[in-house]
């Protein structure tokens, strides 16, 4: 059984169609790129396999069944923007999130976060952009999840904190969970694919395994993308 | 051990030629037991399903051979790593002379010149 499968999938906000007609399956155990350029649906997407918006028609299916429950026990989501409360300390939200989530290994993120010299007890809003959007993936990379749902985990951030970044979702992929990383930074990430989703104007393009792209097309995803989307 | 990647090409068939290296210049010595599929992966930042696709190419290659609990090995059979060296040998060789060619030396003035700058005539 596919991780998600969506079929069909249409998103209209008042009459403008933003995804149209979505056919998509993400696989088990795979890291998959949503690649498209600003403004394309990317975010759309992710958050109606979020469940934070709700398909105009369509259906998504996560692990076989319905959005709901069940699905958001089993995605873990890092969006685009923080939604967490930045007078809470480092610590508070770690126990905010082994409250909210039974996967949440809050050992793991203490030690993630040790790992990068970042001080626990120090209080979200007298930390960096960066420094929040390290604590931010640290969290949602310590949930024991499914599927993992990345909205431009590298917007933003310097290129030695892209790196570090890419390790902690390699290291923490675990056999039979997918990872699904939305970005137009293609060339920092496109090594660590197994798939890649290109998207443009709210329609599926084409979705392939990243080495066989290479293959066929000749040359790199960034270059590849870059020949297709030419502005 | 250390990779680099070309972002133009495969990564599995980069993985394949820079591990094939490793073996071949004695840098892993035959027998040796390669790191897990997980370690190689973050070792060299590629995808862990790459990285698996790359080894199970070595294996039919018959570079590496799988015991069943034990993990991956490098072959012991010197000849195989002998024959693979040879092939490398030649075709960087056939490359070079590709090369010398269209800036007009002949083989034997290519040869003559390699010998000159080795300081052997």
């Amino acid at each position: 059984m596919e991780l998600v499968k969506c079929s069909n999938v249409n998103k209209n906000f008042n009459n403008k169609k933003i995804l149209k007609n979505i056919n998509l399956t993400i696989p088990r155990g795979k890291i998959i790129g949503l690649l498209g350029k600003n403004g394309t649906g990317k975010t759309t997407l992710i958050k109606l396999i979020n469940d934070l918006l709700t398909p105009t028609s369509g259906e998504i299916l996560v692990n076989g069944e319905k959005i709901g429950i069940n699905s958001k026990k089993v995605i873990s989501y890092l969006p685009e923007r923080t939604y967490l409360d930045k007078s809470m300390s480092v610590s508070e939200v770690i126990e905010y999130f082994s409250d909210f989530y039974n996967d949440f290994d809050s050992k793991k993120a203490k030690k993630l976060l040790k790992d990068l010299d970042l001080d626990i007890s120090q209080k979200l809003a007298k930390m960096s952009k960066g420094m929040q959007e390290k604590v931010q993936l640290v969290l949602v990379m310590s949930r024991k999840a499914d599927l993992y749902i990345l909205d431009e985990p590298l917007g933003g951030v310097d290129p030695a904190t892209r790196d570090y970044i890419l390790d902690t979702i390699l290291t923490n992929f675990n056999e039979g969970a997918s990872v699904l990383i939305s970005t137009h930074l293609i060339a920092d990430i496109e090594r660590i694919l197994d798939e890649v989703i290109f998207i443009d104007n709210g329609k599926i393009i084409l979705q392939s395994d990243t080495d066989e792209l290479r293959k066929t097309e000749d040359g790199s995803i960034d270059e590849i993308f870059r020949r297709m989307f030419k502005c | 051990m250390k990779f680099e990647f070309d972002n133009n090409i495969p990564i599995y068939v980069q993985l394949v030629e820079q591990l094939k290296m490793y073996i071949i210049s004695g840098k892993i010595k035959p027998g040796e037991r390669l790191p897990s599929v997980r370690d190689l992966a973050l070792q060299s930042r590629v995808n862990p399903n790459t990285m698996q696709k790359a080894l199970v190419e070595l294996e039919e290659m018959n570079l590496v051979y799988t015991e069943r609990t034990n993990g991956r090995f490098v072959t012991n059979d010197q000849k195989l790593i002998d024959k693979y060296k040879q092939d490398y040998a030649k075709e960087v060789s056939n490359k070079y002379f590709l090369n010398m060619e269209r800036i007009g030396f002949d083989k034997t003035t290519t040869i003559d010149y390699l010998n000159k700058l080795g300081g052997i005539k």
